[in-house]
């Protein structure tokens, strides 16, 4: 077959790659540890580590020969497992630290930086295994390097379990004092979800859902960089031919992640699960979602109209995602993490970001409040009422919402609080100086919303 | 000889004397066979695209970038080579 691809086509593919940043953000594989359960912590833990030194022997190399290959950068190579709580169910919370233990040990072995599942999905209720896997998250998060850590508190379905809730908030303030000398680093790995996706590929939110087969290949792929491009180049279009712009790059973006995916799942013989396209940005200048939305005319993030460019830039890139792959996954959109993109960073300091505007955008973006800093003093109660906030939003709009925050010890609104390397840095955020602790402390759930009734 | 199998070759940087020469010098050396080939002038720099057939090659990609790059660093030239299925999946459906 003759070669049909023009140059003018090629030079673009070279320059999204060189100049505009585009990466693959991870290969996620995920594994079904449930048969790995035995008497204790210790010889369950084993169990899992031999299984997933076995399963994940090739991914890191497999990943390398990929970006070779296509000359496509490959960020990060990861393992998503089943949650945990339900292998561990029965066992302590000393149980499901050692378990902890051996999932960082095995990442470690494996060559991949993160690794998640340690996970309990307690929107309705707890069971045993629940409690004492969330009664584990604040040591193992402060004792392992690589473990990820999640919770699901809520679904539209199910409503939105408070206990958990309240329990989160005390559960993330713990975490952060143990972790208080890296600045409450240990909650950048927790996250607590509303409609917890079952095929996540990026961290710290993956675990390998119960619907899932027995291994799988999720692939996460990004590029800012190159939405912004194209977003500048046209300051004068009209919204649908904005949108328009935007979801042709997107189709060309996810189609990048749906070959290497197709590619890996070959190599690893392993089936391929999803392809997640989401603008993630990084701290780099240029890889930010906040450009975007300031190249769409906006003076700042958080001006008047950020949520309505925000909407539209997560429907357009969903929409040519969802041309491109077979199989696209549920949080495809636009993350705003704010440690995580320099131009959110900004517009934090210039003032014109807050926590409420923030809160509005997650109704409209992919996931939710992500890498906010907030003072060391917050009180448990008030973090509870944000992670209630949020899955109000997810559990009402059928989405899914999620709250990554760290209280980082000792510091107050205005400090600087550094986690390093992709989670960057973060300035610390007013939270609402009212108290929420009466209503947080109500016990029991939230009912699912009438539309939750359509059977 | 196996089924082609092809890849995408691209120079950038400023024109000079040999750019061509050092390029098919190390591909004819590794048994590459050359497709097609073309330059342009683009915003003042040297672009060259060449499709070549890797099939009938000891070098897989990768290693036949680091040969590339190796003798392109000291002439200040940028060398990308990707197998073609990449340029296929982005563009064509």
């Amino acid at each position: 077959m003759p070669f049909s691809i023009s140059n003018d086509e090629i030079l673009e593919t070279i320059k999204m790659l060189q100049t505009e940043k585009l990466d693959i953000r991870t290969i996620t594989m995920g594994i079904n540890i449930q048969d790995c359960r035995d008497s204790d912590g210790t010889k369950t833990g084993r169990k899992i580590y031999e299984k997933i030194a076995d399963y994940a022997k090739n991914l890191v190399k497999v990943g390398d020969e990929i970006e070779k290959l296509y000359g496509i950068p490959i960020i990060n190579k990861r393992i998503s497992v089943s949650p945990v709580s339900i292998v561990g169910n029965g066992l302590s919370s000393e149980d499901m630290v050692i378990i902890g233990q051996y999932l960082d040990k095995a990442a470690q072995e494996a060559g991949v930086n993160f690794i998640g599942g340690f996970t309990a999905l307690v929107h309705k209720g707890y069971s045993n295994g629940d409690k004492e896997l969330i009664a584990a998250i604040p040591e193992t998060l402060a004792i392992t390097e690589r473990v990820c850590a999640s919770v699901n508190v809520g679904t539209t379905k199910a409503g939105i379990n408070m206990d958990a809730v309240y329990n989160m908030g005390t559960i993330i303030k713990e975490t952060a004092e143990l972790t208080g000398e890296r600045n409450g680093l240990g909650c950048a790995k927790l996250v607590v979800f509303c409609n917890a996706v079952e095929d996540n590929p990026f961290m710290a939110g993956a675990f390998h859902g119960i619907g899932e087969a027995e291994s799988i290949i999720n692939i996460g792929i990004s590029g800012p960089g190159v939405i912004l491009n194209v977003v500048k180049k046209h300051p004068d279009a009209s919204f649908g031919e904005l949108a328009s712009i935007i979801k042709n790059t997107a189709f060309k973006i996810t189609r990048t992640g749906e070959l290497v995916g197709r590619a890996a799942s070959a190599r690893l013989g392993v089936p391929f699960g999803i392809v997640d396209v989401s603008l993630a940005p990084t701290p780099a200048v240029g890889d930010s979602v906040a450009e975007i939305l300031k190249s769409m005319g906006l003076e700042m993030v958080g001006a008047h109209g950020s949520t309505a460019a925000l909407a539209l830039l997560n429907d357009a890139v969903k929409k040519g995602g969802a041309m491109a792959s077979s199989h696209v996954g549920g949080l495809s959109g636009a993350f705003i993490p704010v440690s995580e993109d320099a131009g959110m960073m900004e517009s934090v300091i210039a003032g014109a970001l807050n926590i409420d505007k923030l809160e509005a955008m997650t109704s409209v973006c992919s996931v939710g409040l992500d890498m906010i800093a907030i003072p060391g003093d917050t009180p448990a109660s008030t973090i509870s009422g944000i992670i209630a906030d949020e899955a109000a939003i997810g559990m009402i709009n059928r989405k899914t919402t999620a709250v990554r925050i760290i209280p980082a010890p000792g510091k107050k609104v205005g400090d600087w609080v550094e986690f390093g390397g992709l989670l960057g840095k973060a300035p610390v955020m007013a939270v609402s100086q009212f108290s929420s602790e009466a209503f947080i402390g109500r016990q029991g759930r939230i009912p699912a919303p009438i539309h939750a009734l359509n059977n | 000889m196996s089924e082609s199998e092809k890849i995408i070759i691209t120079v950038l940087g400023h024109d000079q004397v040999g750019i061509i020469a050092m390029v098919s010098t190390i591909l004819a050396e590794h048994n590459i066979n050359i497709l097609d080939i073309s330059q342009t002038i683009l915003q003042g720099f040297f672009t060259m695209i060449m499709i070549a057939d890797i099939s009938g090659s000891q070098l897989d990609v990768g290693e036949l970038k680091k040969i590339l790059q190796e003798k392109a660093d000291p002439m200040h030239l940028e060398i990308t080579v990707q197998h073609e299925e990449i340029f296929k999946f982005m563009h064509r459906i």
